[in-house]
């Protein structure tokens, strides 16, 4: 069980947890605090993938977000999860991971033929291959790039886990635990700001834990412990490992993703899986670091080369050499850490330093220790397939441009430092324009639109010394203006070993002859030549560049790639990175699961359900419900086997014959109250109000200003001051909005109020012939006849000890009622109208009923009233005051409104009488004229009418007006049907509405 | 997501509010004689500033006082906001 590359000595993983693994179906061991990355490469392991174009073996090249090659595949739980990065993934007991991107298996991958074939997947090759012939993309070209493209494979099953969100205040958010996001964290804490504290890995102390620092007489890791647990142990702080801000939003609202149980084998029972943080901050202090840049070479992706820092952090962090004969390749004194490190634990490294003739007390370290450095050195290429093998390493001119001394030495790692890159994302996302900084090579933050600051080697200083000062004082000062408290913190002392310039030098140039591949950006496999390309096409905006051969793109959003991509565009079009400038960086900044983002809001959660007083009673008589808007409504209420068109048939034949009621509570219900309430009605409705007399009711139809209908329903004059207004179910919250927008803004001078009351009513709607007969039983002491209670009226009553309202309306176009009580006595009304009306053959129907009563009765309802139409077209004009004014009224004048022959709503009869039409179905008069046969209307609603018994459609069609009793075809080119039919008038049953007035 | 103070309420998440339009748009006037161009102006015409705009939301979840925002559009800065009867003229 030993592991060949894990050092006894160093480390912070647990040696007294050993936890097992699989990867690719082979079980290895490691430790507890390992990553997959750390555990893997502990065991010699470093083939872990295929690279996304062209197939290349790819091992590790960073230690945590930085990295672009190592995405696996993870199962846990029962659950897979792909484009998990092995450098931030901690293992646990029983992890599968494997590899994704080859097939059938990493070691022997079909799809390395893509790197023989290179010529034909060239920058921009999907805009230029597999075009010809056309045939042949959606059968050939299409699904070979689909099985071809994308890490891994997301599960098609239902996530069990849970995901929670989390809204947070606070006055400064801190983005990254290293140097500065301690220093300045621990110094506005102590001035009493709520300080939030995130850093994405498991440890926190960022580049602490494996630099050789000392800060107030302690090492970076023994600081950084005291400076944390003191935060912890503050009732202002709020301190979170493996937690990732990835997005900057507006107005200072940031975006955490915490990553709970992913490290652990289960979920914990009162945990969920990842926890998705909104965090409006007073102030950000972005201390997220910086990234080490890749030097570009020959067949830089081999497996084994790697960024220098990342060598490092798995020699002090997990104990692990990522190789025993490391070359390490450096433009700057970074690399001499590594060596050093290296040496300390018995390893000899060579060091090729792409400088002259540095000097620092770093580098005489390394010579002190008797580390061997070759000065002006590159490596031109690494050998080796599925790991390096050798170098080939060369003497470099001074003016960089010519090789010498060609020669190949042995080595198992090559580890790179191409100086650094401030990880400006965030600051960038927060609107903050970035400048070039000549001393770094790289772009650091300017001033921001929001209130952030960047702080630490995110904002370009690399000392200690310097990060440490300035954190401590931005900590003080950004808390100061918040909390206005002068409590200061002393800054500690800071001993650190002095570096000196890194050379600007980045890009190996080929030696005669060879035409290796070297990549820019590792994980789209991005060569110089691919950018070379792009240039000579003739892309200039490097935002085009970035497109069109896919630089810095994906999950890895550029991390390593972005300046040595920008550099080679401006050495290619001789100009300066500044002018170059970068691409927009956009959140997130490593990839967020959607079981996060989306969180508790899936299924039933996803939107409130809204259930009436009398759902109880629905259920328990087999109601089978459907969604209407946010609300559950019973749709029928089944017996024995019956299908909905039985039941719903039976019910809506019961309503002509006996006695239905149906539960209305979902209907919209506004209180309009005030002296100016009738003024208002009637600037709102198209017909006339000011002379509603009380205790009546009216149907009333209101517009937008562009003259089409919003919405309709009654409303009663309850009192002189006092309106009961209905909405339709659907549109009632809008029109809640349009009554208070003229209210407050249109005609403030108005002294009306409105307010929702949708839900303090209860409604029953008691419908059918029997209807008068039960509600004289129902009311005993109220006079209900049709003198007393005429179509329209309204009257409060008593049923049984309880106050009701009863509304004589009708939308079943039967002798109708609608009794309203308040929603704590509705079950009480429903269960009593149930009973009482047993004797009169009384039975609840649903809206599939519903629906077919008022259909065929020529009722308009939301299919309709579709936001397409005007009164006119859903033969409402009746209702059109020519008076007064109102909303909308001068649009109806537009020529469009005014044509003769325009839609207008018609009954459609199939001439079989047995066919019914879909939905949806256009009306055309040549069911075989030409395509596009030109079509007259659409069926709008459809219903089997009780009445007739066969089947009848109401459709919204050309000249409606003079269409009735022409023959038509109703076609469904969706269903494949076409049916004669008869164009009938809309009012296919009662049309002289003697009914509803009986 | 913004955060818009509402004169009523305080500062609120944008998630507490519907977004209502350009507040400097004024309702022609009740029976007046309008011709069709200034009506369809009224009705459908709206600039699309890049810069500070006047604008309409509606605190929905909150109060359901209809507010003004004057606000940047390319930044989302905002400036000031002011009640449904502020800055009438």
């Amino acid at each position: 069980m030993s592991q060949d590359y894990r050092l006894d000595n160093i480390g912070m993983v647990n040696r007294n947890k050993k936890i097992s693994f699989t990867f690719n179906g082979k079980k290895y061991f490691g430790y507890e605090g390992d990553t997959i990355a750390s555990a893997l490469i502990a065991n010699g392991v470093h083939l872990v993938g295929r690279s996304f174009k062209y197939h290349r073996p790819r091992g590790f090249f960073g230690v945590g977000v930085d990295e672009p090659y190592a995405i696996l595949q993870l199962e846990r739980n029962n659950e897979r999860d792909p484009n998990i990065r092995a450098t931030e993934q901690e293992i646990f007991e029983g992890l599968e991971v494997k590899s994704v991107n080859c097939w059938p298996s990493v070691n022997f991958d079909i799809g390395a033929i893509n790197n023989f074939l290179k010529m034909f997947f060239p920058a921009g090759f999907y805009y230029k291959t597999f075009m010809w012939p056309p045939s042949f993309w959606y059968k050939i070209y299409e699904p070979f790039i689909r099985m071809a493209a994308g890490f891994g494979e997301a599960s098609i099953k239902h996530d069990k886990e849970r995901y929670e969100h989390k809204y947070e205040y606070c006055d400064l958010l801190i983005t990254g635990s290293g140097p500065s996001g301690l220093a300045s964290a621990y110094a506005a804490a102590k001035n009493g700001a709520r300080v939030i504290l995130a850093e994405d890995k498991p440890r926190y102390g960022g580049s602490l834990l494996t630099s050789d620092v000392n800060i107030g007489n302690q090492t970076g890791a023994e600081w950084s412990e005291k400076i944390i647990t003191e935060l912890k142990s503050m009732s202002n702080v709020i301190v979170k490992n493996r937690s990732q801000v990835f997005g900057y939003y507006d107005h200072n609202m940031l975006v955490m993703s915490e990553r709970i149980s992913d490290h652990l084998p289960k979920t914990q029972k009162y945990l969920p899986k990842q926890r998705l943080w909104y965090i409006r901050a007073k102030e950000v202090l972005i201390s997220s670091g910086s990234i080490e840049r890749p030097l570009v070479f020959g067949n830089n992706d081999t497996p084994g080369v790697m960024l220098s820092s990342a060598a490092k952090e798995y020699i002090k962090v997990y104990g692990v050499l990522v190789g025993k004969k490391p070359l390490i390749f450096t433009n700057n004194d970074s690399g001499y850490e590594t060596a050093i490190e290296f040496k300390k634990n018995g390893v000899n490294p060579l060091i090729l330093d792409t400088r002259k003739e540095p000097s620092s007390d770093i580098i005489t370290e390394a010579k002190n220790l008797g580390i061997e450095i070759k000065y002006s050195y590159v490596v031109v290429a690494a050998k080796g397939y599925k790991k390096v093998k050798s170098a080939d390493i060369a003497k470099i001119s001074d003016n960089k441009k010519d090789l010498s001394n060609i020669e190949n030495i042995e080595c198992d790692c090559i580890c790179v430092s191409g100086f650094w890159t401030p990880s400006i994302h965030l600051a960038s996302q927060s609107g903050n324009k970035s400048e070039f900084n000549e001393k770094i090579d790289a772009f650091i933050p300017k001033k921001s639109k929001q209130k952030e600051n960047t702080i630490g080697s995110a904002n370009g200083k690399f000392t200690l010394e310097e990060t440490i000062n300035e954190a401590f004082n931005k900590g003080y000062e950004v808390s100061n203006k918040i909390t206005e408290n002068n409590n200061k913190v002393s800054i500690p002392t800071v001993v650190e070993k002095k570096s000196t310039e890194h050379d600007k030098f980045w890009c190996v140039p080929l030696p005669k002859g060879k035409s290796y591949k070297r990549f820019l950006d590792f994980q789209n496999d991005v060569a110089v030549t691919d950018i070379e390309l792009a240039l000579r096409e003739g892309f200039r905006s490097i935002e085009h560049v970035k497109r069109y051969t896919t630089l810095g793109m994906a999950t890895d959003q550029g991390k390593t790639s972005n300046l040595n991509g920008l550099q080679l565009v401006s050495d290619i079009e001789n100009k300066v990175v500044p002018q170059v400038g970068h691409t927009t960086f956009r959140p997130p900044y490593t990839p967020v699961s959607i079981g996060a983002i989306v969180g508790r809001e899936v299924g039933k959660h996803s939107k409130p359900t809204r259930k009436s007083p009398m759902h109880q009673w629905h259920e328990k008589n087999n109601a089978v419900f459907v969604d209407a808007g946010v609300w559950l409504r019973p749709r029928y209420y089944k017996q024995g086997n019956e299908t909905l068109f039985e039941a719903s048939k039976r019910e809506a034949k019961n309503v002509r014959k006996n006695v239905g009621v149906c539960d209305v509570t979902t209907l919209g219900k506004i209180d309009v109250k005030g002296p100016d309430a009738a003024e208002f009605l009637n600037r709102v409705y198209t017909n006339a109000w000011l002379k509603l007399p009380v205790g009546k009711a009216r149907y009333g139809v209101m517009l937008r200003e562009d003259g089409i209908v919003m919405d309709d329903g009654t409303t009663t004059r309850i009192s002189e001051n006092h309106y009961h207004m209905t909405t339709t179910t659907a549109q009632a919250a809008n029109v809640l909005s349009h009554l208070e927008y003229y209210l407050q803004l249109v005609w403030p001078e108005l002294n009306v109020n409105v307010v929702s009351t949708t839900e303090q009513w209860a409604g029953a709607a008691i419908a059918g012939p029997n209807s008068r007969a039960l509600l004289m039983k129902l009311f005993p002491n109220t006079d209900v006849s049709n003198e007393a209670l005429p179509f329209m009226g309204y009257k409060e009553a008593d049923l049984f000890g309880i106050p009701a309202k009863i509304y004589r309306i009708s939308f079943s176009g039967e002798l109708a009622y609608e009794v309203n009580v308040e929603s704590d006595y509705g079950n009480f009304m429903w269960e009593k109208i149930i009973e009482v009306g047993k004797e009169f053959q009384i039975q609840p129907y649903g809206t599939e009923a519903l629906s077919t009563l008022r259909i065929e009765m020529g009722h308009v309802a939301g299919s309709e009233l579709d936001g397409r139409t005007i009164p006119y077209d859903a033969s409402l004009e009746g209702l059109v005051s020519k008076k007064k004014d109102f909303i909308g009224k001068r649009s109806l004048s537009r020529s469009a409104f005014t044509k003769p022959d325009r839609e207008k709503i018609v009954g459609v009869v199939p001439l079989d009488k047995t066919t019914s039409i879909p939905e949806g179905s256009y009306i055309v008069k040549d069911p075989k004229a030409k395509l596009p046969n030109p079509k007259l209307g659409h069926v709008s609603a459809s219903c089997w009418s009780v009445e007739y018994d066969n089947p009848f459609s109401l459709a919204i069609i050309k000249d409606g007006k003079n269409m009735i009793g022409q023959k038509l075809f109703a076609m469904s080119p969706l269903k494949n049907k076409t049916i004669p039919v008869e164009i009938v008038s809309s009012h296919y049953v009662d049309p002289e509405g003697k009914r509803v007035r009986a | 997501m913004l955060y818009i103070f509402c004169p009523h309420c305080g500062s609120r998440s944008q998630n507490e509010f519907a977004y209502g339009g350009d507040a400097t748009v004024k309702r022609p006037e009740l029976n007046k004689e309008i011709s069709d161009q200034d009506w369809d102006n009224f009705v459908y015409l709206r600039k699309s500033p890049r810069g500070k705009h006047l604008e309409l939301w509606h605190h929905i979840s909150g109060c359901r006082q209809w507010i003004k925002v004057e606000r940047d559009t390319s930044t989302h800065e905002i400036f000031k906001t002011y009640k449904a009867d502020e800055l009438t003229e």
